[in-house]
């Protein structure tokens, strides 16, 4: 069992958990993620690790609720436990494997989209504890959507926000900010990081392909085990088959079939995978029990 | 019941197959009492028992059957226990045809003993009546990390446990067991009734189980051995890395690897209401491949309600799935498309599997292996509709630890390279041992590579350490 020591709610249906996983808090690196669940019964629910702290034995993992599985996560309370929390799995940025001088010379930017502001935190965290000062824009609906903005404020240089309904920062979608850059020019990046909703890194990557710049996106794909074992996370990066737990999370996102990654994604929640399931359920001859 | 014929086996009661087909309960429902009783008579306990040489852990067989004979459960479970750490699961997936069985004398004249019948008779008898003792030496102080809870870790850790040691697995999964849990269909093996049980009798000895480790990711095997004090560790993370064909259309929705259905049902428990896994098998599945795997894909999905269509390259006498295996399946009312090898999988406008192209084969000469390969008949090719497709070709070993150990040497085919007799590594106290070394095999082979290298650490550490 693994106890929430703080909760805190960040936005309506997002939730931030500092969980005492002492093994995963002493391994875990920027870019990496955990599978939880939180009952016998439960699905196994990819998650990525927003912060960690060694001496504390803590992890620290940010959900939006979604569905069954992750509304369920964010009712849990202080105290409450995870039944399993396994990791840290995937591997690390690449970030980590260049030389600090190496990463001084280079112009990095964070692209957060909604929940995805959690995962590019320790990312911004690990680079700022090393003197490195990258710039960020975060996007979310509205303002209440957005999420740890000061802590993200501490460990970037510029962090520029968005919103779709204009309730906080521009007015628009993190894509207009970079327009917006590039035509001040201000969009002199070698680097650029993107993490959130698979449409939002598609249409990052699309631009910044455009740009020619280099770009990295971290895929939150359907998983089961999270080791390698499954192939339900297999993505296409350059025409190959990968294992997004294995082999990623973290791509080339110009490398990345995105089409093809929102549509697995769907694969059980789309009408057809629902019908199908339905039918498949009469047919056993009992009553759904309407499964996730 | 009537008189016994040496040369004929008492058949074994199974589930209808008309019945189970609908139903996960376990499909063959084993002997009573006056059944194991006969069908142990007809052993002729011999002096050089050859069934114990196709055995690869030498359980003493006819001592063993000796003991049912005279209506001794509690003295013959100790028997078979003292040569197996997991009797009732071997009794059930052995291939017994190709071991111990496949040897037996009586097969000169007729049917040989039903051995894995009447073992898992015992094992049941023992589990159920929990009349196994601990016999264990005092505690030698020494510390043992195993990597993987399947057949092979499980054994080592307990012929390590027996031995003194204080063991600890780590699994990377929320269960332990490895395929014996995620794999292995509930209908051919029952995991509370039988796996768990087996489990227990490990932890019974001391040894415990952490879940959730995945060593290489978690902790490194070399902080294992530096920062926590483990004196071996002993690799056994099997061989579980799903295999594609690399043909079009593969990553449709809808196209699964047999580990990912499996899993879904039997480590998730989708075939159970109370679970959210959800599982997704469609009107008409094809399984592709023809191995034992496939056919536990094949009789899931058909559980679940599917009509189900097995599509192998060769006829059907070359299936590599075990004899009762096919037989089960076909009673059950799966259909074996053989000489047929997909091409392609073509899929609907939204991206979604629609059907497999396959092309006919004939066989031709026998090649290196013996076996005649297929060759395909030119302009053969045909589609068969489906909504879903388990791909089930096989598995490489599991990824992690391979890639994260430094100085772990790997043999050409991506398994750890390990000393056959004990299971040394190229690490000094990394020993390895299963699937992980061997590729996908059997849960006896596994047992017997963990029993193997449990006694060449016992010999490393006390040599180095005593
Ligand atoms: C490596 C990785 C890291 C992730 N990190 C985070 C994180 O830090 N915070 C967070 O809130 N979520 C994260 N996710 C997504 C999270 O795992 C899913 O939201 C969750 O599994 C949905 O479970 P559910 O049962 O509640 O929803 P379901 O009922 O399964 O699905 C609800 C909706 O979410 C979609 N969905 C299902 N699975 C995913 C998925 N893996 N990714 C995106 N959408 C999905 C479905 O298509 C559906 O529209 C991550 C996923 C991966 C693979
Ligand atoms: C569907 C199916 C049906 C089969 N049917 C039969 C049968 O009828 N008869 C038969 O004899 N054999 C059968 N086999 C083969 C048999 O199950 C295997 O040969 C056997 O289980 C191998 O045992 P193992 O201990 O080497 O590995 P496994 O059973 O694969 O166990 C390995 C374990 O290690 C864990 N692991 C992997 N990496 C790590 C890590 N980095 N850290 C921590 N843990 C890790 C895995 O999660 C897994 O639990 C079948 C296999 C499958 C897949
Ligand atoms: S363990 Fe397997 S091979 Fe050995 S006696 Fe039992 S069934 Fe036969
Ligand atoms: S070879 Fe057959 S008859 Fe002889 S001891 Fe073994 S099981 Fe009995
Ligand atoms: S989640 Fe199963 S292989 Fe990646």
């Amino acid at each position: 069992m693994f106890e929430i020591k703080k909760h805190r709610v960040l936005a309506s249906g997002i939730s931030l958990y500092q969980v005492y996983a002492p093994r995963v808090a002493k391994s875990a690196l920027p870019g990496q993620f955990v599978i939880v669940r939180t009952h016998e019964e439960g699905e196994r629910i990819p998650l990525t690790v927003a912060d960690y702290n060694a001496e504390k034995g803590t992890v620290t993992i940010v959900i939006q609720a979604v569905g069954k599985a992750t509304h369920r996560i964010v009712d849990l309370k202080e105290g409450d436990s995870f039944l399993d929390f396994a990791g840290p799995l995937g591997h690390p940025t690449e970030l980590i494997d260049e030389k600090i001088e190496d990463l001084k010379d280079l112009k990095i930017l964070f692209v957060g989209g909604g929940v995805g502001a959690a995962p590019i935190y320790p990312q911004v965290k690990w680079l700022a504890d090393k003197g490195i000062k990258a710039d960020m824009i975060l996007g979310a609906r509205s303002e209440e959507q957005l999420i740890i903005v000061d802590e993200l404020k501490e460990v970037t240089n510029n962090l520029h926000l968005c919103t779709n309904d204009g309730s906080v920062g521009r007015q628009g979608f993190v894509t207009d900010v970079m327009k917006d850059l590039r035509e001040k020019n201000e969009f002199n990046y070698d680097l650029i990081i993107v993490i959130g909703p698979m449409i939002m890194m598609k249409s990052v990557s699309e631009l910044t392909a455009e740009y020619g710049i280099k770009t990295i996106a971290s895929l939150n794909t359907l998983m089961v085990d999270g080791t390698g074992m499954c192939g339900a996370c297999r993505v296409s990066i350059g025409g190959k088959t990968k294992f997004a737990c294995v082999d990623g999370p973290e791509f080339n996102a110009h490398e990345v079939n995105f089409d093809e990654a929102m549509r697995r994604q769907l694969m059980f929640k789309s009408e057809e995978g629902q019908a199908l399931i339905k039918l498949q359920k009469e047919k056993e001859g009992h009553k759904c029990s309407c499964k996730g | 019941m009537s008189k016994i014929d040496r040369f004929t086996a008492i058949p074994v009661r199974n589930q209808d197959a008309d019945v189970r087909n609908k139903n996960f309960e376990e499909v063959c429902l084993g002997y009573n009492i006056e059944e194991a009783t006969a069908e142990a008579s007809r052993c002729l306990e011999c002096k050089k028992p050859s069934c114990v040489a196709g055995c690869p852990v030498s359980i003493n067989i006819p001592g063993f059957i000796g003991q049912i004979k005279q209506g001794n459960l509690e003295k013959a479970g100790e028997i078979l226990f003292d040569g197996s750490t997991l009797p009732a699961i071997c009794g059930r997936v052995c291939p017994q045809e190709s071991q111990c069985e496949g040897v037996c004398v009586l097969n000169k004249k007729g049917d040989s003993v039903s051995i894995g019948k009447l073992e898992r008779f015992v094992a049941d008898y023992v589990n159920e009546n929990k009349t196994l003792k601990v016999v264990k030496k005092p505690a030698n102080g020494h510390k043992v990390a195993i990597v993987g809870s399947g057949p092979a870790g499980l054994s080592c850790a307990g012929e390590l446990a027996k031995a003194g040691y204080d063991v600890t697995i780590f699994e990377a999964l929320h269960k332990a067991g490895g395929v014996l849990e995620y794999g292995i269909p509930e209908f051919r093996l029952p995991k509370e009734r039988v796996v768990k049980k087996e489990i227990d009798n490990i932890r019974n000895l001391g040894v415990k189980i952490e879940t959730d480790v995945i060593i290489g990711r978690t902790v490194t095997v070399a902080k294992l051995l530096t920062e926590e004090g483990f004196k071996a560790v002993y690799l056994a993370s099997g061989a579980g890395l799903p295999k594609f064909m690399g043909i079009p259309g593969e990553n449709y929705n809808g196209v699964f690897s047999a580990n990912e259905v499996l899993t879904r049902s039997n480590l998730m428990k989708a075939f159970r209401d109370e679970y959210d896994t959800p599982v997704f098998v469609g009107k008409k599945v094809v399984v592709v491949g023809g191995g034992n795997v496939a056919m536990d894909a094949a009789r899931t999905a058909l559980r679940f309600g599917a009509e189900v269509h097995i599509v192998y390259r060769r006829s059907i006498e070359e299936l590599p799935a075990r004899v009762e295996e096919v037989h089960h399946a076909q009673e059950e009312g799966i259909i074996f498309d053989v000489l047929c090898n997909p091409t392609e999988i073509v899929g609907t406008v939204s991206g979604w599997v629609k059907g497999v192209k396959c092309l006919r084969m004939e066989l031709g000469e026998p090649d290196a292996s013996g076996r005649r390969s297929p060759i395909p008949v030119p302009g053969s090719e045909f589609i068969i509709e489906a909504d879903s497709v388990i791909m089930s070709l096989g598995t490489n070993p599991n990824p992690i630890i391979n890639k994260s150990t430094e100085g772990l040497k790997l043999n050409k085919w991506e398994c750890i390279d390990a000393c056959e007799e004990t299971g040394k590594t190229s690490l000094d106290g990394v020993f390895a041992g299963g699937d992980a070394v061997t590729g996908a095999a059997t849960v006896i082979l596994a047992m017997g590579a963990g029993k193997k290298s449990a006694v060449a650490i016992d010999k490393y550490i006390s040599e180095k350490y005593n």
